[in-house]
């Protein structure tokens, strides 16, 4: 064996970092689906009928549905009645302010570098940050606020503005959409709800960072992003959960609305725990990811650096309605050791002169198999519509894959589609070249990959380009061999 | 400077080297000459430390240490350098980056301080014209798009910014024209001194006309059958190599 193999190997063995269990005084329901679980989960959180209606009719739907089994990843069968749907960290009483946090919460948030204080976090980011079920702090409300800016907790959207909540809840997906949205539907416990007014300019990203902390407990959050005519906001979500050797389930989903010359940017910095190198335990990552381009000239840009959980599964896309209206889509995802993604995009047009831009970046390690499926469907009425695709994998080592199922569906004549792919390996050749040149081994992998990720890091937010960068280089150590 | 004592050397199991002795100096240029398939790359990429080889026997001694001990980027820090037959592209690695990573890294193993971006461009700057390297080589990715040409020179311009002690030039006349073989010729004469030494790793003699050696060795068969000064190279050219292999026989018997 080599000596680089070598070094790569014990690399890769590094633990992840973000494993820890906090242990908190937590209220609990017990495992199960049914709905009285569905009603329980409404009552905590104190929620109108309407929404309990729409959660019933969700779980009813979900019941007749069937878990759907096209993807490219396998996974044993899960047991629905074998999950927790609810668990909260207990506290006494309303929170008034973060001194009111259990400490021990604060403290995990610390520790993933996520400080809650508003002076120590980054300049210019406000975070949302849900633990398990709930969303435990929304920092800098009080300053967006000031410019009308709606910044909080899903649960408390639910309260506070509660005919935003219901015109745009489900609107983008939903809950007949699919199984997981159904059941996300049903029993979703919390997440981030904003809303952008008219003409206004979001001063700061906004950010939301997901901690999975109890056992055998599925995270099942929403995120409702709304941008009113002309708005702009750049939103960042970041996840972490504890090493465990059974699989957890995070079904999640996301709508985002975008009116007439609104632009919305997410960001999405994955990093459930991935399961050990022999496969066991890590996160079921199944989620919908949907945006709309309701108005004209509006712009929705998806971007996803997924490094984490044992399978990932999702497409964030974006329904193009609006003439001039246009869809983004850059994406890194990593699979190693025994890790699944089977990853892509939707881009639906609708809209006159609407263009779309996919970039998919997918690298594969150990034995991770990678998949790339993309929907480009130009609708009849698209005129002029615009799609590029490109779709690159590389190949670390010879135990996994690389997939691409690009579908395109054009039904007027004036579209324009392109469409390139290629898969490339990273070599002894490559990683010998950089090492003869004096650069470490650890070094060289981590400039190959970032090169190949390039167009897709641009586009992240400052703040966390470096962040990411540094996530898939820890993610990828080890893989070369 | 090299020291190389019965050196055997096995790739897929197939041996290649069968017992290579070489004596390098400092100050030196050394050609090593053969057929194809007699194990001249193989001899340059093994003082590199490629890991597809095998050494079974013999030794390595480089400034007295043993070379054969060290990893290949180690090796580079502490000033061995090769210039790749086939150069290596790194798509989306900018060259200057990757440029500036190789210079930081030996640096920083020589315990130098690290060069920032705008020192490194000095560097640059000063080196760049020698080789006819342009701004736009210089943002490209590393050797991707490069022509065979730019490639070789980029190999060079490597080994100036990098100043190795002992540079081994792997058939870096393959696929260059005349006027990119004297451009890259210029470069390494002037890179010739008292304290490093260069091994010439080539196929055809016309290579030497311009960086013209102290010492030629022929190489068949996986050991070193003749050597000579730069006279033997001339002798080579109008003979073939079938004379040296004929001749070589009673040796090799």
């Amino acid at each position: 064996m080599s000596t680089s193999t070598e070094t790569i190997e014990q690399l890769a063995n590094r633990e992840y970092k973000y494993g820890f269990v906090t242990d908190v005084d937590a209220d609990t329901i017990p495992k199960g689906l049914n709905e009285d679980v569905v009603r329980l989960i409404s009552e905590k959180k104190g929620e109108p009928a309407w929404l309990l209606e729409w959660r019933l009719k969700a779980y009813r739907l979900w019941l007749t549905m069937k878990e759907p089994n096209w993807q490219n990843v396998k996974y044993d069968p899960i047991n629905y009645q074998d999950i927790v749907y609810y668990s909260a960290p207990k506290k006494k009483k309303v929170l008034n302010s973060l001194d009111e946090m259990d400490p021990e919460v604060r403290a995990t948030f610390d520790k993933l570098g996520i400080p809650l204080e508003e002076q120590k976090l980054f300049a210019g980011v406000a975070v949302d940050a849900v633990f398990d079920s709930v969303s435990v702090a929304t920092t800098f409300r009080a300053k967006l606020a000031e410019k009308g800016i709606i910044f909080m907790s899903f649960s408390e959207a639910v309260r506070e503005h509660p005919e935003l909540v219901k015109k745009y809840l489900g609107s983008v997906v939903p809950y007949s959409d699919n199984f997981f949205a159904a059941l996300n539907s049903a029993v979703f416990s919390d997440g981030s709800f904003v809303y952008i007014p008219k003409g206004v300019r979001c001063p700061m990203e906004l950010s939301t960072y997901f901690r999975i902390n109890a056992k055998d407990t599925g995270q099942f959050e929403r995120t409702l992003i709304v941008a009113d005519e002309g708005a702009y906001v750049s939103y960042l979500e970041g996840c972490t959960a504890p090493m465990r050797d059974e699989h957890q389930l995070h079904a999640a989903v996301v709508e985002l609305v975008a009116h007439d010359d609104a632009t919305i940017k997410y960001s999405t910095i994955q990093n459930w725990y991935p399961g050990d190198k022999d496969g066991k335990g890590g996160i079921y990552n199944f989620v919908t990811k949907r945006g709309l381009c309701a108005g004209r000239s509006s712009k929705i840009t998806w971007t996803q650096v997924e490094t984490g959980s044992s399978i990932t599964w999702k497409y964030p896309g974006c329904i193009l309605q609006g003439d001039n209206s246009i869809g983004e889509f850059y994406s890194v995802a990593t699979t190693n050791n025994w890790q699944q993604a089977d990853t892509g995009t939707k881009m639906i047009h609708i809209g006159k002169n609407t263009r779309s831009t996919i970039v998919s970046k997918g690298i594969s390690a150990g034995h991770g198999q990678n998949t790339y499926r993309g929907l480009v469907r130009i609708g009849k009425n698209a005129k002029n519509a615009r799609n590029y695709s490109q779709c690159d994998s590389m190949l670390i080592g010879d135990k996994c894959g690389a997939h691409t199922f690009p579908y395109l569906e054009i039904k007027n004549t004036s579209a324009r589609v392109e469409h390139e792919a290629s898969t490339s390996k990273i070599g002894e050749d490559q990683i010998f070249y950089c090492r003869q040149r004096g650069i470490s081994t650890e070094d060289a992998v981590n400039m190959i990959v970032s090169g190949f990720c390039k167009e897709v890091f641009r586009e992240l937010p400052m703040e966390f380009a470096v962040e990411a960068q540094k996530l898939l280089s820890v993610s990828l150590e080890g893989s070369v061999g | 400077m090299l020291q190389i004592k019965n050196l055997q050397v096995k790739a897929e199991d197939k041996q290649i080297l069968t017992g290579v002795d070489l004596h390098v100096k400092a100050g030196q240029v050394h050609a090593i000459m053969g057929p194809n398939g007699s194990g001249k790359s193989t001899l340059a990429r093994v003082i590199a430390g490629h890991p597809e080889y095998v050494v079974t026997g013999g030794e390595v001694l480089y400034e007295g240490r043993d070379l054969l001990e060290m990893d290949p980027d180690e090796r580079a820090r502490e000033g061995v350098f090769m210039a790749f037959q086939y150069p290596v592209e790194i798509a989306g690695v900018n060259n200057a980056y990757f440029l500036k990573a190789a210079v930081n890294a030996k640096r920083k193993h020589l315990g130098q301080p690290e060069l920032d971006a705008m020192e490194f461009m000095e560097l640059i700057k000063e080196k760049s014209k020698l080789l006819e390297i342009n701004q736009a080589m210089l943002q490209r990715a590393v050797n991707e798009g490069f022509s065979g040409g730019e490639k070789k020179r980029n190999e060079i311009f490597q080994m100036a910014l990098l100043e190795p002690k002992l540079a081994v030039l792997d058939e870096t006349d393959s696929g260059l024209d005349i006027d990119a073989l004297k451009t890259v010729a210029a470069g390494v004469n002037t890179m010739r001194g008292p304290d490093r030494a260069i091994i010439v790793v080539t196929h055809y003699q016309r290579l030497l006309d311009y960086i013209v050696p102290d010492h030629v060795h022929v190489l068949s068969a996986g050991r070193i059958v003749k050597s000579g000064g730069k006279e033997l190279a001339l002798e080579l050219e109008q003979k073939g190599y079938s004379w040296i292999e004929t001749g070589a026989q009673p040796v090799g018997a």
